[in-house]
């Protein structure tokens, strides 16, 4: 699968999560989605980038903009070295959280993305992978 | 320790040949061709600096710390500010200082007297000193931007966050930009106070502007809300865009607060609610004019 582009940004404050979705919006133009697709992905990008940052101690986010025979998507990954979830099932479900936030996040993501997955053991960091398709 | 006196008085038996020298190198990397600055200013500022150094060199040694280099110093820093303010790149502004480097080697390497010992010695001790100059130059660039970008990081602050009277008891406030955790609260505190001060019913949030809602967005909006009605004021969100209401669903943030597509509709709405309309003085005249209100029966 051939990669048009690729960018990426370091997340160490909630500065950085704003340049995460300035980010996001430029591949998303780049990609070519649709103004609904494009908002889907940005704000996604934004629980996620904010979940690593909160509960990762911050991360790396690696955008790319992909192209397969009659599509194009972005993909976007994320990827901490923090303490990792100890229960993934139940952190996607909506309204849990160990936080202060809503609880929506990390399964908003997930609805918000065409593709969505997710690899984390505790000790071992966090691994996020979302796509968007035009 | 080497004397560098000797150069201060090269530089000033040598000082028109240097100077030359000097800007010629800078307007080869285009110091003027911006147009920021004249040619006359250039030299103006290159032949004062080129003294400063001089009276540094003579009484300070190598040590550019040393008070005999304040002039130099404040001169650059001056300089630096201004070029910064005026929009030079970092390397323009340092070019200012790096580019006497070759003029001065050439003056230590015609001088016959000098050993080759010394010629190098002293090489040596200008590249220091001037190494130490430039950074200088460039901290300073740096300080004066960084100044630029927090004043306007305040202004910014302070401009997007207003509370509008729109009416005898109704509020409203446009939210513009990014609502983080710091802005959230100069904008529950600003509408709070409002909502005291003009004893209002209704607030209209109005969120048109701001270009991404994910829930910790949600959630401050929320805060603002509860927080509004504690108040007494009850609170009409406007200004919701269709990618925004779809991505909202499927984040799955429900706000239990009444929303209006636009501010005008939650305007009209918030009139309604306080017992008042918008109609027009004179249907009838506006209609003799020729001009048919759209999509209304008369």
């Amino acid at each position: 699968m051939p990669t048009l582009r690729t960018d990426r940004l370091e997340i160490r404050s909630s500065d950085d999560v704003v340049r995460v979705r300035q980010m996001a919006r430029a591949m998303a133009l780049e990609t070519g989605l649709g103004l609904v697709d494009q908002t889907k992905i940005i704000t996604a990008a934004s629980e996620l980038a904010r979940n690593m940052l909160d509960y990762g101690g911050g991360g790396l986010v690696l955008a790319e903009v992909l192209e397969q025979p009659g599509r194009r998507g972005l993909r976007l990954t994320f990827e901490d070295k923090g303490p990792g979830i100890a229960d993934v099932e139940a952190a996607l479900k909506d309204g849990f959280t160990t936080g202060k936030g809503m609880g929506l996040g990390l399964g908003g993501a997930k609805r918000l993305s065409n593709e969505f997955s997710i690899d984390s053991r505790p000790g071992a960091g966090t691994k996020v992978v979302i796509a968007r398709w035009k | 320790m080497v004397d560098v006196g000797t150069i201060a008085e090269l530089v000033a038996s040598g000082e028109a040949a240097i100077l030359s020298e000097w800007i010629d190198l800078q307007k080869k990397v285009g110091t003027l061709q911006t147009g920021r600055i004249t040619e006359n200013e250039l030299v103006a500022q290159s032949r004062e600096f080129l003294h400063r150094l001089r009276d540094g060199l003579a009484r300070g040694g190598s040590d550019s710390s040393d008070a005999a280099y304040g002039p130099a110093r404040q001169m650059l820093a001056d300089l630096s500010r201004s070029r910064a303010l005026q929009g030079f790149s970092p390397t323009e502004t340092a070019t200012f200082i790096f580019s006497l480097k070759q003029p001065l080697f050439n003056v230590l390497n015609r001088n016959a007297a000098l050993s080759p010992v010394q010629a190098a010695d002293l090489t040596w001790a200008v590249t220091l000193l001037l190494d130490e100059l430039g950074l200088f130059t460039l901290e300073i660039f740096q300080k004066s931007r960084e100044e630029v970008i927090v004043r306007q990081q305040r202004e910014i602050a302070e401009l997007s966050t207003p509370v509008v009277k729109l009416w005898d008891g109704i509020l409203a406030l446009p939210l513009i930009g990014t609502l983080d955790s710091q802005r959230t609260q100069v904008v529950m505190e600003n509408l709070l106070q409002t909502v005291v001060d003009v004893e209002a019913e209704i607030a209209i949030i109005d969120i048109t502007g701001v270009p991404t809602v994910d829930t910790l967005t949600a959630q401050h909006l929320l805060k603002t809300v509860a927080a509004a009605r504690l108040m007494g004021a009850d609170c009409i969100i406007s200004g919701i865009r269709p990618q925004i209401a779809q991505t909202m669903v499927h984040l799955g943030v429900e706000l239990n607060v009444v929303s209006k597509a636009t501010l005008a509709d939650a305007f009209a709405m918030a009139l309604e609610r306080t017992g008042r309309a918008v109609t027009k003085r004179k249907a009838a005249a506006a209609a003799a004019k020729g001009k048919p209100i759209a999509g209304k029966v008369e």
